[in-house]
């Protein structure tokens, strides 16, 4: 449930749901996102889900965050309505052009570079949110020791297809962009189809991943 | 088939397709984009009585040099922007905010933004464009939008899908001005940085940086000191919000920003001074003072009210 609804900026609602990630947490997020889409209460302009936040904008020509907060204090969450999982098998390329910061992960979590690969690959991650970039899944859970923050500066461009991760997550760039997550590999394989216009996102909500390491002959030969 | 069209000599900087942008797509992580000075967007539309979301060209810094081939037409250029005309061999100094007409083999030379960024051209028709989403806006990061999602370049053509007979010359008396002051609201993170991080955020100078772009504004100033977490959880985000990396430099989210972010939320710049906000130019120094979210509101009426105001005047 929304723990407190407070405002991020002048046109946006910032509903927490307290400071916890599971999830339990997670699916609520999720269950109060879709029922405000079905709603099309006017003046909402975009909705963002994530962890255990949701971000309300709104056009502040025709609402305003009191009206808003009071039609969102008061809305009934639709019950049932399960989230759909799928599976998904990511293929990842660790070849040192790749692997741009597994060095820097080295350093920061005193583990080697084949303990930190294997404790990745053997983890069925869930999918949380999308975002950031169009398609970009944010997966979780990575265990305790492979947890290492941001980069102090993002950089300028992270290589599309690259796998960060950051805290207890797992991400894959969709397209070269900036960030700063810890780049530990790449991936051929494509996330996030800018032709479609319906479902352009590989991977959703609630989705299961797991990511297999391949050569770098097959990252070169891969046909999707 | 298209008999009208331009040709374009030069591409510009950074020269796209945009309009109001499109919405309702953040969960899959797709930003608003659009035109990123809304008023000078909007006017450059009536100028020439098109519709208020009518797709124009924006341009950065140095636009194009288009040569136009086909039947008459009228045009508009808004901003604080530099242009020639040539017709035959007369080259005339363009003016914003009046509109013109162009004839076959005029050319259209937009020479720079002076002490701005954005600038915009407007044609009485439509351009030939795809939308996605309903919407053209180019974005040249995630590839969407007309164009391929890619700026434009040499040795394409833009072309006019249809002319409306709107042959009307129209002038408006405007001067952009710039901003020094950019007012925000408290971010959700205020309280993560010092005592003396949050005088600096409020007191002390910034210089915009050369690295900002659709995307985001980086700033460079004294170090804004992070006292709880230089990380959050990754969680939404929306234009005009300004994140304090590790680094302790602000960036600020602009019309292609992620809409996703897991840096503090220091502030969020208001509304009413986005459009003057995206046209800082690179080297620009700015301040940031404290507004509450009642007066925040109270400033874009004024603001909304000061482009309706222009708007009717043309």
């Amino acid at each position: 449930m929304i723990k407190n609804i407070s405002n991020l900026g002048d046109a946006a609602l910032y509903c927490d749901f307290g400071k916890e990630i599971n999830k339990d947490i997670n699916t609520h997020v999720i269950k109060y996102f879709k029922t405000i889409q079905k709603k099309n209460i006017p003046g909402i302009n975009n909705l963002t889900p994530s962890y255990n936040k949701l971000i309300i904008s709104f056009d502040l020509k025709k609402i305003n965050f009191n009206k808003l907060k009071k039609i969102i204090d008061n809305i009934e969450i639709i019950k049932g309505d399960s989230i759909q999982n799928k599976k998904f098998e990511i293929p990842v390329c660790c070849e040192k052009e790749f692997s741009l910061d597994i060095k820097r992960l080295e350093e920061k979590l005193k583990m080697k570079e084949e303990k930190i690969y294997e404790s990745f690959f053997e983890k069925e991650f869930f999918c949380y949110m999308t975002g950031f970039i169009a398609g970009m899944p944010f997966l979780g859970d990575l265990d305790e020791n492979l947890r290492a923050k941001r980069l102090d500066t993002p950089r300028v461009k992270v290589p599309k297809g690259s796998i960060g991760l950051t805290e207890q997550f797992a991400n894959i760039y969709t397209f070269e962009s900036p960030g700063g997550w810890n780049i530990i590999g790449n991936t051929p394989l494509n996330i996030f189809d800018n032709t479609k216009e319906k479902e352009p996102n590989l991977i959703n909500p609630g989705d299961l991943v797991t990511f297999k390491r391949i050569s770098k002959e097959k990252y070169q030969n891969y046909h999707e | 088939m298209n008999k009208n069209y331009f040709e374009i000599i030069r591409a510009g900087i950074n020269s796209t397709f945009q309009d109001l942008g499109r919405s309702n797509l953040y969960h899959i992580g797709v930003p608003f984009s659009g035109a990123m000075d809304n008023r000078n967007y909007l006017l450059a539309n009536k100028l020439v009585g098109n519709d208020h979301n009518d797709p124009v060209i924006e341009f950065a810094y140095q636009g194009p040099h288009l040569k136009y081939h086909g039947d008459k037409i009228n045009i508009a250029i808004t901003g604080d922007v530099s242009f020639k005309i040539k017709k035959g061999d007369n080259l005339i100094d363009g003016e914003c905010y009046q509109s013109f007409i162009l004839e076959n083999y005029d050319e259209l030379d937009i020479l720079s933004t002076n002490k701005s960024v954005y600038g915009y051209i407007a044609i009485s028709g439509t351009f030939d464009l795809q939308f996605q989403w309903s919407s053209c806006s180019t974005n040249t990061k995630a590839k969407l939008g007309s164009n391929n999602g890619e700026k434009l370049s040499v040795n394409q053509k833009i072309n006019v899908k249809e002319i409306n007979n709107n042959f009307v010359l129209r002038k408006l008396n405007y001067v952009n001005t710039k901003i020094e002051n950019i007012r925000v609201i408290k971010g959700t993170n205020f309280n993560y940085f010092s005592e003396e991080g949050k005088k600096i955020f409020f007191k002390n100078e910034f210089k915009v940086s050369k690295l900002s772009d659709r995307m985001g504004m980086r700033l460079e100033g004294k170090k804004i000191e992070n006292i709880i977490d230089t990380n959050i959880r990754s969680e939404g985000l929306i234009k005009g919000v300004i994140q304090v990396p590790a680094d302790g430099n602000p960036i600020i989210m602009l019309s292609d920003h992620g809409t996703i972010g897991g840096y503090p939320k220091i502030g969020v710049v208001i509304s009413a001074d986005y459009d003057k906000l995206v046209q800082l130019t690179p080297g620009s120094r700015v301040k940031f003072q404290e507004v509450d979210l009642s007066s925040a509101e109270t400033l874009f009426k004024l603001y909304d009210l000061e482009t309706q105001n222009l708007i009717s005047q043309i």
